[in-house]
C-alpha cells in the first residue's frame, strides 16, 4: 500500500529551505510523486505544516538507547566499539547490528584493533562481511604510527571510512580537562589543547599517504579545523564532526565541578568553541553527532577527576543544532545535511535523503516547538546532560523508520 | 582578584555577616574583610595556646569528625588538636578503615556521616572537588583540609596569620611561592588568600610543573628562581612531591635544587629579613636547605604550625555559632 504524507514542508537534497508538498511512501522506500495513479489504494497522512525531514543518523553513540533516539529523531545509529565487551569479533558486529530493528537500525563500528588496545590489526575484513560500515579506534588514538599506517592501508582496500579519536595520549595522559583559567582554578590536571592538532596533523600526513577515508568524530579545537580545512583544500577524503555540547559550551560549564559537562575530548576554551562554529558555517565541519553516552550516578556522582566522561545527547541533538539555525549561522538544509546526510554518506548507507529508492526513514519536526530540557524527565537510559534546566525549541512530533511509525 | 586595602579589626559587619558561610570550602571567593576575621578571631586562639592550660569549653558536646580519605599526619593532628581544645568530641577517621575500600561511594559517605549527626566534618581527600561534593550532602558545616590540587584554606590563612604577626600587614608586601605549583593545593590557597589582601605575588616553578593560565590570577610568573627571589619580603617554598620527581616533571632532584632549591646564598636575592615559610613535610637538600630552613631568624615554619592549631580553632569556632545558637549567628 502507498501513504501520501501530505500538507508537509520537505527537507529535500541540495535545498536550505524546505518547500511545500507531500511525500510518498511505497512499502518501506520513498517512491516518486508520479508513481501513484488516481483511484490507486491508499492512505494520506496530514503532517499539518510539519518539517518532514530525513531520519536523524548518529555517528558514533556509545549505546543504543531506543526511547531516546525515538525522542530525538534518530533513526539510525553508528554504534562506538567501546562496547562491553568491544566490538572487536565478527559475532559481535553481526549481533550488534541484528539489534534495534526493525525500529531503529543500528550499524557497528568495528574495533581497528583488538580490545581497543592499539597494539594489531583486528579482522576488519570480517567485521565488514558481517555489517560493520566503518572501523574506529574507540575512545583512544593510536600512538604507533606504524600501525596506524597499516590501518589506514588495510580501510582504504576495504574501502571502510576509519573514524579517529583524535587527541595525542602522550599529551593528554592523566589529564581531566583542557588547559586554561577553570582547570587551573580547580586543581584538575589538563592538557594542552594542541594535543588535538598533533594527532590530526599525523593522521592526515597517513592519508595523504594511503588516501583512506578518514573521519576525525570530534573535532574542538581552532588549530584541528585549520588542518582539516586544509586537508580537505587538497582534496584529501577527510571529515569530521562535533557535538552540540562543544559548540555550545566552553570549558566555563565544568565550573563547581559539574562531572556532566565532563567530556571527551574535554570542553574547550572559548576561542576554541567559536572557531567550532565558524567550522560549522564554513562547511569544515561535516557531521553533528550526540556522542551519546548514558551515564548513572555511579559514574557521575564522583569527583570530577572519578567520573567518567561522556553525556546524553541522542533527545537533546536535533533541539541543540536548532539554535545555529536560529542564530542565523546555517539554514535548515545545512543543518540536516550535518545530521543526517553526510553522516549516512560517511558510513554509506542508503538514508539520511528525501530520493525517491531509499528508506523511508523521516521525521515530523516542529522547529518551534518549545520544551526544557530536564535531565530528571529524560527518556534516556540516564539524564547526563550539561543542559540541565534549558529552555529549547524544535522536537520532533513523529518518527518513521521504513515508513513505518514508531 | 582585586587588590584591596585591609579592613582593620573595627570595621567587621556584625554577627554571622562577617562570615556568612556555611562551609569552608576555599579561599577563593571569600572577601577580604571575611579572610582578615578569621584571622582576628585565630589570633585570641594563639595566646591560649602558649598558656599552660589550654583548654576552652566553646564546642562542650559537638563532635567533629575528621575524614581524612587521603594521608595526612601533621594535619590530622593539628585539626585533632584543635578540636579537642575547644571542648569538641574528636573522631578520626582514616581512609584505610573506610568503607570507601569496600566500594562504598563518596556520596553514600558523606550520607553515613551525615547520619552520625556530626557538628562539623573536617575532610581532606586526594580529588580535588571531593570535599564540595560531600558538603552539599551534609547539614553540618564541612571544612576543607585539602581536596587534591584544589584548594587548603586553613594552610592559606595559617600562613597569612604568620606572616601577619611577622611582617605587619600583608598588604604591599611581595611574596614569591615557587616549588610543585601545578600539584599544590597551598600555592592556589595561597595564592587567593594573599592578593586579595594586597600583597604582590611572585610565583617560580619549572616550566613542566606551572599550571596554564597562572598569569590570569594576578600573579607574576616566573620560571627563574633568582629573578624571582629579587624584592621578596616572604619566600614561600612548595613541597616537591617525590614520586614526581624522577621522569615526568624535572630531570632529577639534584637539577631541581641547583636551579630551584632555596639556600643561604639565594636567599640573599629577596630583601633584608625576607621571611622564609615552607608548608612541610620538607624536602631537606632538595626544595630547600636545612640551614635556611632552621635559622630561626628567618624561617617561620614552626611557627607556621603553631599558627595552624590556631586557624583551626578559629575556623570550627565560627562555623558552629549556627548551631551553638551564639547571639547574631542564627
Amino acid at each position: 500500500m502507498k501513504r501520501i504524507f501530505t500538507n508537509a514542508r520537505l527537507m529535500l537534497p541540495n535545498e536550505p529551505q524546505p518547500k511545500e508538498g507531500d511525500l510518498v511512501v511505497d512499502g518501506d522506500r520513498i517512491a516518486l510523486a508520479s508513481d501513484v495513479a488516481d483511484g490507486e489504494h491508499r492512505k494520506t497522512v496530514d503532517c499539518k505544516g510539519r518539517i518532514l525531514a530525513p531520519g536523524i543518523v548518529d555517528l558514533g553513540v556509545f549505546a543504543i538507547d531506543k526511547p531516546a533516539f525515538r525522542f530525538g529523531g534518530i533513526t539510525r545509529a553508528a554504534l562506538m566499539p567501546d562496547q562491553s565487551p568491544v566490538l572487536d569479533l565478527p559475532a559481535m558486529i553481526k549481533q550488534s547490528a541484528a539489534e534495534g530493528k526493525p525500529d531503529l537500525w543500528s550499524h557497528p563500528i568495528a574495533a581497528a584493533t583488538p580490545g581497543l588496545e592499539g597494539k594489531r590489526l583486528a579482522e576488519i575484513g570480517l567485521m565488514k562481511r558481517s555489517g560493520a560500515k566503518a572501523v574506529a579506534t574507540g575512545r583512544q588514538w593510536i600512538a604507533d604510527s606504524g600501525l596506524m599506517l597499516k590501518l589506514l592501508q588495510y580501510c582504504r582496500s576495504l574501502e571502510l571510512p576509519l573514524i579517529v579519536h583524535s587527541e595525542d595520549a602522550g599529551l593528554t595522559s592523566g589529564a581531566v580537562a583542557t588547559n586554561g583559567e577553570t582547570a587551573t582554578r580547580l586543581g584538575l590536571a589538563s592538557a594542552t589543547a594542541a594535543a588535538e592538532a598533533v594527532s590530526i596533523a599525523r593522521d592526515i600526513a597517513l592519508v595523504r599517504e594511503t588516501g583512506a577515508r578518514l573521519h576525525f568524530r570530534q573535532v574542538t579545537t581552532a588549530d584541528g579545523l585549520n588542518l582539516i580545512r586544509t586537508a580537505k583544500s587538497e582534496q584529501l577524503p577527510v571529515t569530521c564532526g562535533i557535538t552540540p555540547a562543544h559548540l555550545l559550551l566552553s570549558d566555563i560549564a565544568i565550573s563547581d565541578f559539574r562531572t556532566f559537562a565532563r567530556l571527551s575530548p574535554p570542553l574547550r576554551s572559548e576561542e576554541n568553541r567559536l572557531a567550532c562554529m565558524e567550522a560549522v558555517q564554513d562547511g569544515t565541519i561535516d557531521v553533528i553527532s550526540s556522542g551519546h553516552d548514558p551515564r548513572g550516578p555511579e559514574d557521575k556522582r564522583l569527583p570530577y577527576a572519578e567520573a567518567a566522561t561522556g553525556m546524553a545527547g541522542a533527545e537533546t541533538l536535533l533541539a541543540l543544532s536548532f539554535t545555529l539555525v536560529r542564530d542565523g549561522m546555517i539554514s535548515i538544509g545545512r543543518l540536516f545535511e550535518l545530521l543526517s546526510t553526510n553522516p549516512a554518506k560517511i558510513l554509506g548507507v542508503e538514508a539520511g535523503l528525501l530520493l525517491p529508492g531509499y528508506e523511508a526513514d523521516f521525521i515530523l519536526v516542529d522547529e518551534d516547538g518549545p520544551w526544557q530540557v530536564d535531565t530528571r524527565k529524560m527518556a534516556a537510559a540516564a539524564g547526563n546532560t550539561p543542559f540541565d534546566g534549558l529552555p529549547v525549541q524544535g522536537r520532533v512530533t513523529a518518527i518513521y523508520k521504513g515508513g513505518r511509525a514508531y | 582578584m582585586t587588590s584591596q586595602k585591609t579592613a582593620s579589626s573595627q570595621s567587621f559587619p556584625a554577627g554571622s555577616d562577617a562570615f556568612p558561610h556555611r562551609h569552608l570550602l576555599g579561599i577563593a571567593g571569600l572577601h577580604p574583610w571575611e579572610i582578615l576575621f578569621l584571622l582576628e578571631e585565630a589570633k585570641q586562639w594563639v595566646d591560649l595556646n602558649k598558656k599552660s592550660s589550654k583548654h576552652a569549653d566553646k564546642l562542650d558536646g559537638l563532635t567533629v569528625i575528621n575524614a581524612f580519605f587521603e594521608n595526612s599526619t601533621r594535619t590530622l593532628l593539628s585539626f585533632e588538636i584543635a578540636g579537642k581544645r575547644m571542648g569538641a568530641d574528636v573522631v578520626n577517621m582514616h581512609a584505610a578503615q573506610s568503607s570507601i575500600k569496600k566500594g562504598e561511594t563518596l556520596i553514600d559517605t558523606a550520607v553515613t556521616l551525615n547520619a552520625m549527626k556530626a557538628d562539623a566534618i573536617v575532610i581532606r581527600h586526594g580529588s580535588s572537588g571531593a570535599v564540595q561534593l560531600i558538603a552539599d550532602k551534609v547539614d553540618c558545616p564541612v571544612l576543607n583540609a585539602g581536596d587534591g590540587s584544589h584548594e587548603h584554606p586553613t594552610q592559606a590563612l595559617l600562613d597569612a596569620l604568620t606572616i601577619q604577626r611577622r611582617k605587619g600587614d600583608i598588604s604591599g608586601l611581595t611574596v614569591t611561592i615557587c616549588g610543585d605549583v601545578m600539584h599544590s593545593r597551598v600555592a592556589r590557597s595561597n595564592i587567593y588568600c594573599l592578593t586579595t589582601l594586597g600583597a604582590k605575588v611572585k610565583v617560580c616553578a619549572p616550566p613542566s610543573l606551572l599550571p596554564a593560565a597562572l598569569d590570569r590570577f594576578n600573579v607574576e610568573v616566573f620560571t627563574n628562581f633568582d629573578e624571582a627571589l629579587q624584592g621578596s619580603d616572604v619566600v614561600m617554598m612548595l613541597r616537591l612531591q617525590n614520586e614526581r620527581m624522577n621522569g615526568d616533571f624535572i630531570p632529577s632532584p639534584r637539577e631541581y635544587h641547583y636551579l630551584y632549591g632555596l639556600t643561604q646564598e639565594r636567599l640573599k636575592l629577596a630583601n633584608d629579613g625576607a621571611l622564609v615559610m615552607h608548608p612541610g613535610p620538607m624536602n631537606r637538600g632538595v626544595e630547600i636547605d636545612s640551614d635556611v630552613a632552621d635559622n630561626l631568624e628567618n624561617s617561620a615554619i614552626t611557627e607556621q604550625v603553631e599558627m595552624g592549631v590556631a586557624v583551626r580553632m578559629a575556623c570550627l569556632d565560627i562555623l558552629t555559632r549556627k548551631s551553638r545558637g551564639v547571639e547574631g549567628w542564627s
